[in-house]
């Protein structure tokens, strides 16, 4: 038997419990709690006068946009990269396999600093996108960049040990019996595909709805255009509109809190079917 | 019901391998598609990551090797914003690494209520937005606040200075050491342990002796991940800090400043550290990997 033991035979059980409670209550939850207690000093009319004026729902409207888009982008990306890491053999594919990493370990500044260069108008690649019209830095399209950029290690990450474990038997069952390749993915492999691919969907989602530092870059921060939410928060704070900030901030907690408990539900339900 | 595949080789498919060479094994996909999809995932990583990371070495170079040295070195600014980073991230990853044994310890060796609450809250940070964040530390600590008054009167001042740098810091990084620790602490399982304290070992011991070193990997693993985002993160810093040239502005901040002033060969220039930094973390990650696996491996402690 692994697991847990009586509180009798192991020690510190009440040290690293309090010690762990005390540290996530200063750091994390009394903050949070301070910023519920300053929202709400507002009242729901100057709530609703702070965090819903068309400016905010502008800047809400393109946050969650731009992460759906991203997020959309990044299922099909990474399934993609996914699949060929685990499936093919080629030349420098451990190599590849550890690049999908880049975007964890790169700072978000970087990245948009990267991005927003190569982009530009006179940029590697925005000079070739120039003459089709296409303008990808300080526009949204821009902003969907980095944030597939971000979020891009997700998807690729949550597939990978599930198409692993994929029992190579219940392909050549499915041969067997009569189906084609396409047959076989679309009916055998990509049920068993679509969990993880929820789960990564929603932490790239999540990721993105945050995201600032790569975006600040690459956006112009126009007002009702490229603005996005947590941008607005920051407009708020150097304008000294505490409780505004605080307003707008407890919705996009809300939004967040609301992603986190569908991945923990998505991983719950993952674990209770996996066999 | 068709006949001849099934007389020459009977199951063929069913066992790759014993059957006499099929033709192609049936989770094989034709070489067009393998083509195809190799050729779109070199595509993928090429756009997304390597022109990018190739970017940053050319444009931080390219007025040469001695500009380059020039913009990372000649302005105080950029050297204190470098030993800011150098400053603030370690105390952070310090702070977490402490938490982050001690929350493992307690959820994986013990069952106790509300620990399902426990493991939920953990990962909360991961879901708030850098920029929340900082607004969380400025709610709570900012001049305008009777905590930042009392403070201030007493003599310290947290927003705008660096102590908000570490808090912001270790709160977005607050959960990455517990989550890797968890699991590996669970796989291991307490037999050792047991093991000790029959022995006689105290609590200390055991934990030093026993307990450290199995973890080693997975604590380094964590410490690693955690100290990359450490150095990097930009959004929270960027609303406690003040921006304040000299004294409160990190390397990503740096980085923006310079950007913003039109010196982009000097915000390339600390970029590319950066960047560095990152990839080394992904090459000890790539180091540490299979140590840690190893470490999980189920019945380790039995053999």
């Amino acid at each position: 038997m692994t697991g847990r033991v009586s509180r009798r035979v192991l020690p510190g059980f009440g040290l690293s419990l309090s010690f762990a409670i005390v540290y996530l209550s200063l750091l994390v939850l009394i903050p949070l709690g301070a910023c519920l207690v300053k929202a709400a000093s507002l009242g729901l009319p100057e709530f609703l006068a702070a965090a819903w004026t068309p400016r905010a729902r502008a800047a809400y409207a393109l946050t969650f946009g731009v992460a759906l888009a991203a997020a959309l982008v990044n299922v099909l990306l990474g399934t993609v990269v996914g699949w060929t890491l685990v499936r093919y053999d080629f030349p420098g594919k451990r190599f590849i396999d550890a690049l999908v990493d880049v975007p964890l370990a790169l700072p978000t500044a970087v990245a948009g600093l990267v991005y927003a260069s190569l982009y530009a108008k006179t940029g590697w690649i925005g000079q070739y996108l120039e003459p089709l019209g296409i303008q990808v830095a300080y526009s949204r399209l821009g902003i969907v960049l980095v944030l597939v950029f971000t979020g891009f290690p997700f998807v690729v990450r949550t597939i990978q040990p599930v198409l692993t474990d994929l029992d190579a038997e219940v392909e050549e069952a499915a041969a067997v019996l009569g189906a084609g390749r396409w047959q076989t993915f679309r009916r055998v492999i990509l049920p068993t595909l679509v969990p993880p691919a929820l789960t990564g969907f929603a932490l790239a989602f999540a990721r993105g709805l945050g995201e600032y530092g790569s975006v600040v870059f690459i956006s112009s921060n126009r007002m009702f255009e490229t603005e996005i939410a947590p941008m607005l928060v920051l407009v708020r704070l150097e304008e000294f509109a505490y409780a505004e900030g605080a307003a707008i901030a407890t919705v996009l907690l809300a939004f967040s809190f609301l992603v986190l408990g569908v991945v923990n539900y998505l991983e719950w339900r993952s674990k209770r079917y996996a066999v | 019901m068709p006949s001849e595949t099934r007389s020459a080789t009977p199951l063929a498919g069913l066992t790759p391998g014993r059957a006499a060479e099929p033709p192609r094994r049936a989770e094989q996909d034709p070489a067009y598609v393998r083509y195809t999809l190799v050729g779109l995932t070199l595509g993928i990583v090429g756009l997304l990551v390597v022109i990018p990371l190739v970017s940053v070495f050319v444009q931080a170079t390219a007025r040469g090797l001695g500009v380059y040295w020039n913009n990372l070195v000649a302005d105080a600014d950029t050297r204190h914003a470098i030993f800011l980073t150098l400053v603030v991230a370690p105390v952070a990853v310090a702070l977490n690494v402490v938490f982050g044994v001690a929350a493992a310890w307690a959820l994986a060796r013990f069952r106790f209520p509300g620990r399902a609450i426990l493991v939920t809250l953990i990962d909360l940070p991961f879901s708030v937005s850098p920029v929340v964040a900082g607004l969380l530390f400025v709610l709570l600590f900012g001049l305008q606040t009777p905590l930042g008054q009392w403070l201030k009167s007493h003599g310290y001042q947290v927003i705008f200075a660096p102590p908000s740098l570490v808090l912001v810091t270790a709160f977005v990084t607050f959960p990455f050491v517990a989550r890797e620790l968890i699991p590996v602490l669970e796989a291991i399982g307490p037999e050792e342990e047991l093991a000790a304290r029959s022995l006689g070992a105290n609590g200390w011991q055991l934990f030093w002796r026993v307990t450290v070193p199995n973890i080693k990997w997975g604590l380094l693993y964590g410490v690693i991940l955690c100290n990359a985002r450490a150095m990097g993160e930009f959004g929270a810093v960027y609303v406690v800090s003040g921006r304040i040239e000299g004294q409160t502005d990190t390397m990503p901040l740096r980085v923006q400043k310079l950007w913003e002033g039109s010196d982009t060969p000097a915000a390339f220039a600390l970029a590319s550290v950066l960047t560095l930094l990152a990839l080394v973390t992904l090459l000890m990650k790539v180091w540490i990997e299979p140590r840690v696996r190893a470490g999980q491996r189920p019945g380790r402690t039995i053999a």
